[in-house]
């Protein structure tokens, strides 16, 4: 069921800076935080800019793919879900990632949002980050070759506001996928860690110690990283390591001992040492850990 | 020696920050992969494929390399910063001595981090490493110029900040808008030039 807004409807303002590109979605409310992000920056680590982007890459992805988009076109990303977006102009929507109730669709699946509809969210029921995409993608004027939100540098558009209208892009391809068959997200998921680089730095039984023990997720988690609350992990040795390059899904753990997994918007280099790098694949499920949320390591197949 | 990190990345260690410019120059010429990070003394390498990256690397630092010499960017500085007279004090000279002993420190732009183009300036006089402020200051303008522990740096945008104003400079060290967007890269050979 549509819910379509009653008041009139305004000619469709041109984006200032958008190259002519029209209005086509107001942020009537954001919810407790939402970004545009996209697959975030390339290449320029070296010079002090996180890479950013979606924090669960696979869901972005997922929900571009279902409207015919590019993969690395920008998306809304919703946290704890609760946003409310008036459609200025008709578009073809899909959602992924956390499960959220809407007033005008379901996840996993592209659906029409007639011009006027206010597609309202409810609170995930499991999960954190929703991904909204939006045919032809979002539209934001680029920085450094992306437009996602970097929470950390303040590089790209700032987080959404009720009154923010978005542009968007153009179509690239026709819809492909009715529907993308779903696994449910784990509130208290087991993941896979590739020990080190520095594990020496830990106590003998330091990796292991993590992997024995369970974690919980803190509430100043953000999308620079998940902060865990657990077994402190001791060091075996005192004094300073050199600043380093930092990747996604590092575990970095700071001299309290509790660890730190980095998310997308992470600095690229950082001073703790890092005992062990969550893998690729099992990574988002930590973006889409809630505060509260408990998580388990494992040493990865591999290492 | 050379480390695993996850699935996706390898960091070397190259045991000094020369080293680090060195090897961060080679495998910017030689390899197409998403990131090279270089630190004091390491690079980290992102992407590409990690098991073929190996004996490359390997094989290159056990090849002579000669050094590259990064370009040099003068840094023109009004030396007006708030901290100044504490430095100074701090250092047991003069103000005056404290912008002779910045403007001839030989600076190299080590790495890049804090904030986007916020370069770690090494190679500051000795008797200028002072502390940090015990309490950063919630609002540091662009181009300030500013000094803590062995660097200097000149903040890329307005941010907080801890280190210690000694001056400011009206050059963009920092543009997003350009085809580089930082002026000083690791390896940058930099002057602080007196206004």
């Amino acid at each position: 069921m549509n819910a379509h807004r009653s008041s009139g409807r305004d000619p469709d303002p041109e984006i200032s800076g958008g190259a002519g590109r029209v209005a086509a979605v107001e942020i009537i409310a954001p919810g407790p935080y939402a970004t545009v992000q996209d697959l975030g920056r390339r290449g320029f680590a070296h010079l002090g800019v996180p890479r950013s982007g979606a924090a669960d890459v696979p869901s972005l992805r997922l929900a571009n793919r279902l409207v015919g988009n590019a993969e690395d076109a920008a998306a809304i990303e919703l946290t704890f879900g609760g946003a409310a977006l008036g459609f200025t102009r008709g578009a073809w929507v899909a959602l992924a990632g956390a499960p959220v109730r809407t007033s005008a669709g379901g996840m996993w699946a592209p659906f029409w949002a007639p011009s006027g509809t206010v597609l309202s969210f409810g609170v995930p029921y499991e999960g954190l980050r929703t991904y909204v995409a939006i045919r032809g993608g979002v539209w934001v004027p680029p920085v450094l070759g992306s437009m996602s939100t970097d929470s950390l540098s303040g590089l790209g558009p700032a987080p959404l506001t009720a009154g923010t209208v978005l542009a968007l892009g153009e179509p690239m391809s026709g819809l492909h996928a009715d529907l993308a068959p779903q696994r449910p997200i784990s509130a208290g998921p087991t993941v896979e860690v590739v020990r080190g680089p520095r594990d020496d730095w830990f106590t003998d039984d330091g990796f292991a110690t993590m992997c024995a023990g369970a974690y919980r997720v803190s509430q100043d988690s953000n999308r620079v990283g998940a902060r865990l609350t657990g077994t402190a992990l001791r060091r075996a040795r005192t004094g300073e390591l050199p600043s380093e390059g930092m990747v996604s899904g590092a575990i970095q753990v700071p001299p309290d001992g509790q660890p730190i997994v980095f998310l997308a918007d992470h600095p690229p280099t950082g001073g703790y040492p890092v005992i062990g790098v969550v893998t690729v694949a099992d990574l988002p499920k930590v973006a889409q850990l809630r505060p509260g949320d408990q998580l388990r390591f494992r040493p990865a197949r591999s290492s | 020696m050379i480390r695993r990190v996850g699935e996706r990345a390898l960091l070397v260690d190259t045991g000094s920050l020369a080293a680090s410019h060195r090897l961060d120059a080679r495998l910017r010429l030689l390899t197409d992969v998403e990131e090279i990070v270089p630190g004091p003394e390491t690079v980290l390498v992102v992407g590409g494929r990690v098991d073929q990256l190996i004996p490359l690397i390997e094989q290159l630092d056990h090849s002579p390399m000669h050094d590259l010499d990064g370009e040099t960017v003068d840094i023109p500085v009004v030396y007006d910063g708030e901290d100044l007279p504490e430095v100074a004090a701090l250092a047991g000279i003069s103000v005056d001595e404290v912008i002779a002993r910045h403007t001839g420190s030989e600076f190299v732009a080590g790495w890049l981090g804090f904030a986007p183009g916020f370069a770690y300036l090494v190679g500051l006089d000795p008797l200028l490493h002072v502390s940090r402020l015990d309490r950063p200051r919630t609002a540091v303008p662009a181009g300030a110029v500013a000094i803590a522990g062995a660097y200097s740096a000149v903040y890329p945008a307005a941010s907080p900040g801890g280190w210690r104003l000694i001056g400011h400079t009206s050059l963009a060290v920092w543009d997003v808008t350009g085809d580089s967007p930082a002026l000083l890269k690791p390896g940058t050979r930099v002057r602080m030039v007196a206004r």
